[in-house]
């Protein structure tokens, strides 16, 4: 089960709605071993395609060192489908390198990039597999300690 | 010589979890084969048509290799290499 508050949530299908019509991407970031996604950081699609999505390659880079100051993972890693339903496709399938990520997808197809609802799904993807999980939204997280606190703590 | 290498999540299967081992080599393509050696089947998941695998990223001191030369890319004492799988999709 993916646990995401709503504020997260929402900023995400903010990002996807901005860039219809082409796919948007990001990742939540939070502390290793959490399973609690807390950073938010919207990538820019360096492939800038409605039917294509990546990383630019010098933003990963700088993605993956500030995770590891920060002892933060890639909780949720993000994208939007603009014509198809919020399910990973086979490229999507292929591509899956992060085996503890959630892998969240939104559609913004039939009108949901204006004010239609927009279907939000997770998923695991190992080894080719693929298992849709249930989303919870909280409003916030109990106990909540920001990485940058707990990163001050060590 | 030594090479910091820094392993993604994915791989670390190969290197008994660990996140970083050290590497040696003149290139990025002896490094590999040295990493092969001592970590068996790696090299596979990074090279492919005797280049880097479209979706993996190699970065030697930050630099992506893809502009660097490739497989070819030289390597010097105290380099920092990092592995990193492409955040990608359709």
């Amino acid at each position: 089960m993916l646990i995401i508050d709503r504020a997260t949530h929402d900023a995400i299908i903010e990002h996807a709605r901005r860039d219809h019509p082409d796919e948007a991407c990001g990742v939540v970031a939070g502390p290793a071993g959490s399973d609690r996604p807390a950073r938010h950081v919207p990538m820019l699609n360096a492939a800038r395609s409605p039917t294509f999505y990546e990383f630019d390659s010098g933003d990963l880079l700088k993605l993956y060192r500030e995770m590891d100051e920060n002892d933060e993972e890639p909780v949720v890693i993000y994208h939007s489908h603009t014509a198809t339903e919020a399910y990973p496709s086979r490229t999507d399938i292929s591509l899956a390198q992060e085996p503890g990520a959630h892998y969240v997808l939104v559609s913004t197809r039939d009108g949901a990039h204006d004010n239609g609802p927009v279907d939000f799904r997770s998923f695991r993807i190992v080894d080719g597999v693929v298992s849709e999980e249930e989303v919870t939204l909280v409003e916030r997280y109990d106990d909540d300690v920001s990485p940058t606190q707990k990163a001050a703590d060590r | 010589m030594t090479i910091e290498v820094r392993i993604p999540t994915i791989l670390r299967p190969f290197t008994d979890g660990e996140r970083a081992v050290d590497g040696k080599g003149d290139t990025v393509a002896e490094l590999i084969e040295y990493l092969e050696a001592n970590h068996a089947g790696i090299k596979e998941r990074l090279v492919e048509d005797g280049g880097v695998r479209r979706f993996v990223n190699v970065y030697v001191n930050d630099e992506d290799i893809r502009y660097t030369g490739g497989l070819d890319t030289s390597l010097t004492d105290g380099d920092t290499v990092v592995i990193l799988p492409a955040v990608a999709g359709g």
